[in-house]
């Protein structure tokens, strides 16, 4: 059996009196796409914020690629290569495309003018950010100079995800990437997910849209009061079985025997 | 990638024949939609347009506007308030407010004039110690907004009154006499010293004025720490999770605001020549340099506009200063049309936003 690449034992997170993580494990395999799914509340997002480096847990450790390692911030783990997409997409609207992939990570021009006066290499970082977007099939975006602000909700999320594509060497995380989309975004939003994994990097993709998760997902990671209740396969279970988990109406056969 | 696609229900079969395309662009616009584009990429052309539009205006009412002495008269002028303009840009472009520029500007021309005057310090030296009180203030400023978190309004408008007050505590009230500096420390009014190309006066304040708007738009422009400047201000938080460390920029913006303050303090000697605590810039400079940003066409909203409007923005105060005079009305005047000015330039501003919906 191939090793997790990116796994966390026992992590503990409170808030005062409330546990939002409860001994939480997770496993995360290469090339896998893993869906987090749970209630509200259930502690998926201070799952994900400790894997990403928003939060620090109370206890418990967290192994990528076999080394232990500890985030004190989402700049510790994306120097890891742990790469996430948030909710609220993390772009600065009146920038550039090209501005904002490379936001807190720009390239400088060689020689005296990148070392002296420290000018921005626009043409490479340009050239870098069109490749990387036609790549991942965002062609429709014409102008890499565009504000972000001038884009549509589906090609927001489609750059968000192509610069943690083009970033995330080893795991990139989305959060919620569909909720905000109509459906055709959402397909190509999927697609897109689908086309990072083929490159072979594995992705936590939490979802509160079941038909979603069970169509991308090669395995779902059900979070129930803090921990993991279960891990499931999408083709074993029906989509209202996943639902009753996670809410507590049914206990999977694994955890009940 | 389509090999295990297996759509889990069948409600997206709907989308079978639609159009595939996902949100492109469609060139539909209108002569106002490109206008409003055009614009919104190139924020200093409404100040650029409306300062062509007042020079040709003044120049047909009065002969004598259209001229080289008057040119560098009103260039003269705007120094000071375009210097303190700069600190203010960078503080707007992050969203925040900084009311108390004049009062350090103010306090650093005290403090260079009394540094060499009570205390027999070099005039060099005690221009350099100037230079770094006035960012140290600047400094106090950022402190309290990025890691105290209270709001830059509430912040400067207490430090405002605190730097004022230190000014005129400290200086005992006492103006230095422009002889004497002319005498002792010629080095504080190097700002007052002045070319003559063809008899027509231009202040060495105005060349660094051009330098430091020129130096600051292209580090806005080009360089990492510029477009973090712009990140902060038009999202914080997704600066943040983006990987900027927006605390330490806000701390440099502020610092660096006291530095350009404490600039424009040591050109304030040599524009008026003596070292008076009881300079209007301490009372009025924060208000004239929020004008000339505002009239410049940066967002008080932060992220949006660029320091050439904030010039533009200082040039048609000036103009317009000057133009009323020289056509002869009440001066009273000029602000009613500052004033127009002012919510004209929001208006835009709030138009060209809208470009986004």
């Amino acid at each position: 059996m191939t090793e997790p690449i990116l796994y966390a034992r026992n992590l503990v997170k409170r808030y005062g009196k409330v546990t939002a993580l409860d001994h939480c494990d997770f496993d995360l395999m290469p090339g896998e796409i893993l869906a987090v799914i749970g209630d509200n509340g259930a502690g998926k997002s201070s799952l994900i914020k400790a894997l990403s480096g928003a939060v620090q847990p109370d206890e418990g450790e967290i192994t990528l690629e076999g080394q232990k390692v500890q985030f004190g911030s989402p700049i510790d783990a994306r120097a890891h290569g742990i790469e996430c997409v948030y909710q609220t997409l993390a772009m600065s609207p009146a920038l550039s495309i090209a501005d904002n992939m490379f936001m807190g990570r720009e390239l400088r021009k060689p020689g005296i003018m990148g070392q002296w006066f420290r000018q921005l290499d626009r043409p490479r970082m340009e050239a870098f950010a069109r490749a990387k977007l036609n790549e991942l099939g965002l062609m429709t975006i014409q102008n890499i100079n565009q504000a972000v602000e001038t884009l549509s909700g589906g090609q927001r999320q489609g750059v968000a995800v192509a610069r943690a594509a083009a970033f995330g060497s080893k795991v990139v995380i989305l959060d919620e990437p569909t909720a905000a989309l109509g459906v055709k975004e959402s397909r190509k939003v999927l697609e897109l997910i689908r086309d990072v994994r083929s490159r072979g990097i594995p992705i936590i993709l939490i979802s509160h849209n079941m038909p979603h998760v069970f169509e991308v997902a090669d395995r779902i990671h059900i979070h129930r009061l803090g921990r993991r209740l279960a891990v499931i396969r999408p083709n074993d279970y029906s989509m209202s079985d996943a639902v009753a988990f996670m809410t507590g109406a049914k206990v999977p056969e694994e955890v009940a025997a | 990638m389509t090999d295990n696609t297996k759509p889990a229900t069948g409600f997206e079969e709907g989308l079978k024949g639609a159009s595939e395309t996902v949100a492109e662009f469609r060139e539909e616009k209108s002569l106002v939609k490109k206008i409003q584009h055009w614009l919104h990429q190139t924020p200093s052309a409404v100040p650029m347009i409306v300062l062509v539009v007042s020079v040709i205006v003044f120049a047909l009412l009065s002969d004598n506007f259209f001229r080289a002495t008057t040119m560098s008269t009103i260039l003269q002028q705007i120094a000071i308030v375009g210097i303190i303009g700069c600190a203010q840009t960078i503080v707007i472009l992050t969203a925040g407010i900084d009311l108390s520029v004049g009062a350090i500007a103010v306090f650093s021309s005290v403090l260079m004039g009394q540094l060499t005057f009570r205390f027999g310090i070099p005039a060099p030296l005690a221009i350099v110690i100037g230079l770094a009180l006035g960012t140290a203030m600047g400094a106090l400023n950022g402190y309290l907004i990025s890691r105290l978190k209270l709001p830059p309004f509430i912040v400067t408008l207490g430090t405002w009154q605190i730097f004022l007050s230190s000014n005129y505590i400290f200086s005992k009230n006492e103006t230095i006499r422009s002889q004497d500096i002319a005498e002792a420390a010629p080095a504080l009014q190097f700002w007052g010293n002045a070319i003559q190309p063809g008899g027509v006066k231009v202040l060495y304040a105005v060349f660094l004025l051009i330098v430091l708007v020129a130096v600051m738009a292209y580090v806005l422009r080009h360089t990492a720490w510029g477009r973090h400047v712009y990140a902060v201000g038009d999202d914080a938080e997704a600066a943040k999770l983006a990987g900027v460390q927006t605390n330490k920029i806000l701390l440099q913006v502020y610092a660096l605001a006291g530095l350009f303050c404490a600039i424009a303090g040591w050109v304030m000697i040599g524009r008026f020549g003596s070292v008076s605590p009881t300079a209007s810039t301490g009372v009025l400079g924060n208000i004239q340099s929020i004008t000339a940003v505002v009239i410049g066409g940066i967002s008080l909203f932060g992220g949006r506009g660029s320091i050439v409007g904030m010039f533009f923005g200082a040039l048609i105060v000036g103009v317009f200063e000057m133009g009323l005079r020289l056509v002869g009305t009440d001066p009273q005047w000029t602000f009613f049309l500052i004033g127009v000015l002012i919510i004209f330039a929001v208006a835009v501003d709030q138009w060209i936003r809208k470009v986004s919906s």
